[in-house]
C-alpha cells in the first residue's frame, strides 16, 4: 500500500513537471485534442507534379488532380501545391488547377511559389485555395505579408521559407535563402520568422534545405527553435524519409504539422501507414 | 430545396458551393438584398477580419435582409466568421458590432504555449455534442473537423451551445437556436464528415 502511494506521488510529480516548463515534457499530448497534421506537398511545374532532390534534377511524379484525390482518400490532412514554374503563365495554370481540385477535394489546400502581389494571392484564394504561402517575394517586400493578412486574414497567410545552416569562420548561423535556394539573403532565420509573425503570418512552413530531398530526417534543432520562438503553428519541411522522422519532428522538433513529398509520391509509405505509426506512438492524429 | 450562399467578397465560396453540389443539393451564389429575401436556406460563410466583414455587409445593405431571413424562421447556416458575426461584439483589432442575433462576444484564444498550443487554432479537432442538432445527424462519434481561427465566440446563453471543442480548455464550436445554426469549423473542408453536415443542412 505504501509502495502504491509512493508510486502515485511520484506519478503526480512527473505530471506536474510535464505541465510546467520542463523541456522533456513538451508537447504534453494528453492535453491536446487537436491532431497533428500530415501534409503531402506537390511541387507543380506548368501543371505537372515534380519533386526534386536537393532542389535540382526534377522527376515527373504525376498528374496533380489525380494525386490530390489519391491523398484525400488516403487521409491527408491538407495539401500543399508549390508552383516551381514561377512564371506568369505558370501562375495562370496554377489558378486553373486549384479551381479543378476544389471541385473534387474537400480539404484544406495551400498554394505557394511565385506569389508576388496581393492580386496573385487573390486569384488563388478566389480559385479555392484556403491559404497562400509567401516566400521569396515576402523577403523582398515584407509589406506583402501585412497586405495579404489584412485582406484575407492571418489564417490564410502563410510564410514559407527556405533555411540553411551556414558556417563562417567556424561559426554556424541559420540564414534565409531565396530563388529556389540559390541566394543567401543574409537574413537570420529567427529574425525573419518573428518579423513575419508580427506582420501577420498565421502559419510558418520551415523548409530546411540541407535536409530537403535527402530523406535523412528533418532538422529537429532548427524546427524546434522556430516553433518555440513564435506563437503560430509551424509546419516542418525537408528531409522526411520514414514515419520515424515524422514522429521525431512532431515530438522532439515541436512541429505542429509535418510536410513531405517524395516519401509519399513514390509510394514508399502511405499517409495511412505514417498516421498509424504516429498513433501507436501516442501522437494524436486523424485516422480515416 | 435550393441553398443560397451569400457572396460579399470575404470568402472563397466555391468550396462551399461544390460541397453542397457534391451531396446532390442545388446551390447558388447570391449577393444582393433581393436575392436574400427570396432565399429558402441561407449560408453565410466568411474568413478574414470581423470588422471588414461587418462593414461590407452594412455597406451593401445586407444586414437587415439577413436578420429578416432569420426572423422568418428560415434555415440559416453560418460558417467560421459567419458564426462569430451572429454575436453582439467582436474583439478583433478593437471592439466591433456584429449582427446581434445572439448575446455574447468573440475573443482571441488565450492558450498556454508551454503546452504546445498555438494560435490560430489550425487543423483537425473533435466536437463534443451538447444538445442534439439536426446538423450532426449520423455523424460518427469522435469525428474530426477542420478548424482555422484565432478568435472564438463566448455566448451569454448556454442554451444555444450545440457543441464544444477542447483547445487548452473548452470553446464553443457550434451553436443552434431553432432555425439558426452556425459552426466554427469548415464543413466544406472536412472531407466526408463535413459533406455529411452539408447534406444534413440541405435535407432538413
Amino acid at each position: 500500500m505504501l509502495v502504491a502511494v509512493a508510486q502515485l506521488v511520484e506519478l503526480q510529480v512527473v505530471v506536474l513537471d510535464v505541465a510546467g516548463s520542463s523541456p522533456v515534457g513538451y508537447p504534453f499530448f494528453s492535453h491536446l485534442m487537436l491532431t497533428r497534421r500530415i501534409i503531402p506537398c506537390l511541387d507543380v511545374d506548368r501543371g505537372r507534379v515534380v519533386k526534386g532532390v536537393k532542389f535540382f534534377d526534377h522527376v515527373d511524379a504525376g498528374d496533380p488532380i489525380a494525386q490530390a484525390k489519391r491523398y484525400q482518400d488516403a487521409g491527408a490532412d491538407e495539401l500543399v501545391f508549390y508552383d516551381i514554374s514561377a512564371s506568369h503563365e505558370g501562375r495562370g495554370i496554377m489558378a486553373d488547377l486549384v479551381s479543378k481540385v476544389v471541385e473534387e477535394c474537400f480539404m484544406p489546400l495551400t498554394v505557394g511559389g511565385g506569389i508576388r502581389t496581393l492580386e496573385d494571392a487573390m486569384r488563388l484564394i478566389q480559385a479555392g485555395a484556403e491559404k497562400v504561402s509567401l516566400n521569396s517575394a515576402a523577403v523582398k517586400n515584407p509589406a506583402l505579408i501585412a497586405e495579404v493578412a489584412r485582406k484575407f486574414g492571418r489564417c490564410a497567410t502563410v510564410l514559407g521559407l527556405d533555411a540553411n545552416r551556414v558556417y563562417e569562420n567556424g561559426v554556424e548561423s541559420w540564414y534565409v535563402f531565396v530563388n529556389g535556394g540559390r541566394v543567401n539573403t543574409g537574413i537570420k532565420v529567427m529574425d525573419w520568422v518573428k518579423r513575419a509573425e508580427g506582420l501577420g503570418a498565421g502559419e510558418i512552413v520551415l523548409n530546411v534545405m540541407n535536409a530537403d530531398g535527402t530523406t535523412s530526417g528533418y532538422d529537429l534543432e532548427m524546427t524546434a527553435a522556430v516553433s518555440d520562438a513564435v506563437k503560430v503553428p509551424v509546419v516542418a519541411s525537408g528531409g522526411a524519409g520514414s514515419p520515424q522522422h515524422m514522429l521525431e519532428v512532431l515530438t522532439t522538433g515541436h512541429a505542429d504539422a509535418a510536410l513531405a513529398a517524395s516519401i509519399f509520391h513514390f509510394g514508399q509509405y502511405t499517409v495511412g501507414q505514417v498516421k498509424q505509426f504516429l498513433h501507436e506512438h501516442e501522437v494524436p492524429v486523424r485516422l480515416v | 430545396m435550393q441553398i443560397s450562399i451569400l457572396d460579399y467578397d470575404m470568402a472563397n465560396l466555391r468550396s462551399v458551393q461544390k460541397g453542397f453540389e457534391h451531396v446532390g443539393a442545388v446551390a447558388r451564389i447570391i449577393s444582393t438584398a433581393d436575392q436574400i429575401a427570396q432565399a429558402d436556406r441561407l449560408v453565410l460563410p466568411g474568413v478574414g477580419a470581423f470588422a471588414d466583414a461587418m462593414a461590407t455587409l452594412r455597406d451593401r445593405g445586407l444586414v437587415d435582409p439577413i436578420l429578416k431571413h432569420i426572423e422568418k424562421g428560415k434555415p440559416f447556416l453560418g460558417i467560421c466568421l459567419g458564426l462569430q458575426m451572429l454575436f453582439d461584439v467582436g474583439l478583433e483589432d478593437g471592439e466591433h458590432r456584429g449582427l446581434g442575433v445572439f448575446k455574447g462576444k468573440c475573443v482571441r484564444f488565450d492558450v498556454d504555449q508551454t503546452l504546445g498550443l498555438k494560435v490560430p487554432h489550425m487543423g483537425w479537432n473533435q466536437i463534443n455534442l451538447r444538445v442534439p442538432s439536426p446538423l450532426f445527424r449520423d455523424l460518427p462519434e469522435g469525428s474530426n473537423l477542420y478548424f482555422v481561427h484565432g478568435y472564438h465566440a463566448v455566448p451569454e446563453e448556454e442554451s444555444i451551445i450545440s457543441s464544444t471543442t477542447d483547445y487548452g480548455g473548452e470553446f464553443v464550436s457550434s451553436i443552434r437556436r431553432e432555425n439558426v445554426m452556425a459552426v466554427q469549423f469548415h464543413p466544406e473542408k472536412s472531407q466526408a464528415v463535413g459533406l455529411r453536415i452539408l447534406a444534413n443542412f440541405a435535407e432538413m
